[in-house]
C-alpha cells in the first residue's frame, strides 16, 4: 500500500479474525505496514480498530489467521509474544500510567527489568526522552499530579524508552481536554518525522491529514477501504466511507 | 524589579490567592456540634454521662485510691477496699515468663529487648533497604533464638514445650505474620490465576480452611499431623503449631487481598505487558504495591486478630501470656486479685493491638503522599 521505495513489511495480518463469544470483531481482516510507515486507521466505535492493533502486540489473542510482526508469528508461544511486545510500544486512551511511581520510575521500570539496562544509563535515557516529550521538570512527580496531556507525553516517553520499533496507539487523545489534544499530537507528528512506524487509531482527521503515509476504514470488524490520504479524504471509493467522513467532518 | 508598573497585578494576584478564612472553633461550639447536634445525640450524651458520674468515681477509688500497689504479703491486700495491683508485681515473671525456668529469666529479657529493637527498627521507613533489614533479622532471629533455646555458649538448654509468656506469644505472632503473609500473597494470586489447575488448588484450600474453627486447626497440627508422619521423623509440637495458625491466618488474608486485586484496573496489567514486563514482574513492582496499599485497614485488621489469636493455644497446653497467667493465679493465696492480673494482661495486648492499629494509618498516610489516585 506505501509508496516507499524500501518497501519492507514489518506488520503482517493476514485472514485475521476474533471473536468475543459469539461475537465476530474482526472478520478476515488483511493488511501489510512496511517499516517507516504511518497508518491511521478510523471508523465508527465498535468496528474493531482497537482490538486489531490491540491483537499486534497480544493484548488480544486472535483465533484464526495470522499476525507475523518484524518476521516474528504471534502464537501462543510465550518468547515470541515477549519478543514481539519488547519491539512493539503502545500508548493507551486512559494514559495507564503506574499510579504509584514517579514519572522517572515509569520510565526507567521496563529497561531495567526486561532489557537489564543499569539504573543510570535508564535514567539518562528516560531525561532524554522526557525532554523531547517537553516536561523533563515532571520527572520526580507522580503521575497523578501531572495534567492529562502531560501524562500521556509520559505515557509515549514511557514506550519510547523500550526503543520499539513500531508504534501502537489506541485513541491516544480521546480522553484529553480539547486545550491538551495538540501537545500530545505535537509529539506524536515529531515521531513520525523521525521515521517511526506508527499505526493509529484516531479521529482526529486533521493529523491523520498531515501524517499518514495510509488511511484505512474499518466498520463492523471488516476492513473497508484503505488508500491514501489524499484520495481517502477526496474521493473514497466505498460509500461507508463516504458517509463516515461526512459524519466526522462536517460540524 | 519594576514595582510601580505591576501594582494591579499583585493587589489582584494576592486576592485571588488568599488564605482561606480561619475557622475558630470554640469549646461551645464544639459541644453544640458534636453532643448536643439532635434530640437523639442529646439523650445518648446525657446516658453516657449519667454512667460515667455513676460508675466512674466507683472505679477510681477502687483503682487508685483504696488500691494496694507495692506489698509482698497477699494479707495487706486482703485487708484493702480497692484493688490489689501488688499482685502484677508479686506474679509477674511467671505471669511474662511462663514455666521457662526461674533462674533464666534475664534470657529472655534479653531476647525480648532485641526482638521489640528489631520490629521498631523495621517500622522506620529510613531503615527500609535489604543492606539493614536483612542482618539486622537474621542477628535478631540467631540471637534471640540463641538465647531462648540454649544448649551451647555455656547456656542451659530449654526446651520449647518449656517456652512461655510474652515471648511466646511474640513468637507465635511473629510466626503467624512472617509465614503466613507471603503464603496469603500467593493464595490470592494463585485465586486469581488463568491456570485452572493453580486456581482450583487454591480456591479448595483457602475455602476448605476457612471453614474450620482455628481451635480445629491447631488440635490437627499438634495431634492429628504427628500420626501421619513416618516413625522417628519428628516436627517441634512449637513449629506445627505456627504453621497451623499461620495457615488460617492466610486463608482470610488471602481473601482480604483478593479484594484489593480485584480494585485495579485492566489497563495497569496491559501496559505492563505491552512494554514486554513478566508476570512476576508485574505482579510485584506494579500490582501488589497499588493493591496491598487499597487493602491495608482489612490487611492491618487480621493482623490484629492474629495477635490476639496466639492465646487459642491454651488449648494445647502451650502457655501464651493469658494461659500462664490464669495458671499463676491458681496459688490461693493470690487467687482473689485475679482481676488485677487479667487487667495488667488486657493491658499488654491492647498496647500492642493499638501500636499496630496507629501504626497502620501513619503508613496509610506515608503511601498516599503526592499519589492522588
Amino acid at each position: 500500500m506505501s509508496d516507499q521505495s524500501t518497501a519492507e513489511p514489518v506488520i503482517q495480518l493476514v485472514n485475521l479474525n476474533k471473536w468475543y463469544g459469539d461475537f465476530q470483531a474482526l472478520c478476515d481482516v488483511n493488511i501489510t505496514i512496511n517499516r517507516g510507515e504511518r497508518v491511521v486507521v478510523c471508523g465508527p466505535s465498535g468496528s474493531g480498530k482497537s482490538t486489531m492493533i490491540r491483537c499486534i502486540n497480544r493484548l488480544e489473542h486472535h483465533q484464526k489467521g495470522e499476525i507475523i510482526v518484524d518476521n516474528i508469528e504471534l502464537t501462543d508461544n510465550l518468547k515470541n509474544i515477549e519478543a514481539v511486545r519488547s519491539e512493539v510500544g503502545m500508548v493507551f486512551q486512559s494514559f495507564n500510567l503506574f499510579p504509584h511511581m514517579r514519572v522517572i520510575d515509569n520510565l526507567t521500570l521496563a529497561p531495567m527489568l526486561v532489557r537489564k539496562m543499569p539504573k543510570a544509563d535508564a535514567e539518562e535515557i528516560a531525561m532524554q526522552y522526557l525532554e523531547r516529550v517537553q516536561i523533563p521538570e515532571q520527572a520526580y512527580k507522580y503521575p497523578g499530579q501531572l495534567s492529562g496531556g502531560q501524562q500521556q507525553r509520559v505515557a509515549i516517553a514511557r514506550s519510547l524508552c523500550m526503543q520499539p520499533r513500531i508504534m501502537l496507539f489506541d485513541e491516544p487523545t480521546s480522553a484529553l481536554d480539547p486545550e491538551m489534544i495538540k501537545e500530545v499530537l505535537d509529539v506524536m507528528v515529531e515521531l513520525a518525522d523521525d521515521g517511526m512506524t506508527m499505526i493509529v487509531v484516531t479521529h482526529e482527521m486533521g493529523f491523520a491529514k498531515t501524517v499518514a503515509d495510509t488511511m484505512v476504514f474499518m466498520d463492523k470488524g471488516e476492513i473497508v477501504e484503505i488508500a491514501s490520504p489524499d484520495v481517502f479524504f477526496t474521493k473514497p471509493k466505498s460509500e461507508r466511507t463516504q458517509l463516515f467522513l461526512n459524519q466526522i467532518l462536517t460540524h | 524589579m519594576n514595582d510601580q508598573a505591576t501594582p494591579e497585578v499583585v493587589a489582584g494576584g494576592s486576592k485571588r490567592t488568599a488564605p482561606p478564612p480561619i475557622e475558630r472553633i470554640p469549646v461551645l461550639r464544639w459541644v453544640r456540634e458534636n453532643l448536643v447536634s439532635t434530640p437523639f445525640n442529646a439523650a445518648v450524651t446525657a446516658i453516657c454521662l449519667i454512667g460515667l458520674i455513676y460508675f466512674l468515681p466507683g472505679f477510681i477509688e477502687w483503682a487508685l485510691f483504696d488500691a494496694v500497689f507495692v506489698t509482698s504479703d497477699h494479707k495487706v491486700c486482703r485487708a484493702a477496699e480497692g484493688a490489689c495491683w501488688a499482685v502484677v508485681g508479686e506474679k509477674h515473671r511467671p505471669m511474662f515468663f511462663g514455666v521457662y525456668p526461674y533462674e533464666e529469666h534475664w534470657r529472655l529479657i534479653i531476647a525480648v529487648l532485641i526482638y521489640i529493637s528489631a520490629i521498631v527498627i523495621t517500622m522506620m521507613p529510613k531503615f527500609w533497604s535489604y543492606r539493614i533489614l536483612v542482618p539486622a533479622w537474621i542477628f535478631t532471629l540467631v540471637s534471640t533464638l540463641t538465647l531462648m533455646w540454649g544448649g551451647f555458649l555455656g547456656l542451659a538448654e530449654v526446651d520449647t514445650s518449656q517456652w512461655g509468656g510474652l515471648p511466646l506469644t511474640m513468637i507465635l505472632f511473629s510466626g503467624t505474620l512472617v509465614i503466613g503473609f507471603p503464603l496469603a500473597i500467593l493464595l490470592a494470586l494463585g485465586r486469581q490465576s488463568n491456570m485452572p489447575a493453580v486456581k482450583a488448588v487454591c480456591v479448595v484450600f483457602i475455602e476448605s480452611l476457612r471453614g474450620v474453627p482455628l481451635i480445629t486447626i491447631l488440635f490437627v497440627a499438634v495431634n492429628v499431623f504427628p500420626l501421619f508422619l513416618p516413625q522417628g521423623l519428628e516436627f517441634d509440637k512449637l513449629l506445627r503449631v505456627v504453621v497451623g495458625m499461620a495457615i488460617f491466618f492466610a486463608c482470610y488474608e488471602a481473601e482480604v487481598i483478593r479484594g484489593g486485586l480485584q480494585a485495579i484496573s485492566k489497563g495497569q496489567y496491559e501496559a505492563a505487558e505491552a512494554l514486554g514486563l513478566g508476570y512476576w514482574h508485574i505482579m510485584i513492582r506494579i500490582i501488589l504495591p497499588q493493591a496491598l496499599r487499597i487493602c491495608l485497614p482489612g490487611i492491618v485488621n487480621h493482623i490484629i486478630a492474629a495477635f490476639k489469636n496466639t492465646s487459642f493455644v491454651l488449648i494445647i497446653g502451650l502457655f501464651d501470656i493469658l494461659t500462664a497467667t490464669t495458671a499463676v493465679m491458681q496459688d490461693p493465696e493470690w487467687r482473689r486479685f485475679t482481676l488485677e492480673a487479667y487487667l495488667c494482661v488486657g493491658l499488654v495486648y491492647f498496647m500492642f493491638c493499638y501500636a499496630l492499629s496507629k501504626y497502620s494509618q501513619l503508613v496509610e498516610r506515608w503511601l498516599s503522599e503526592g499519589k492522588r489516585f
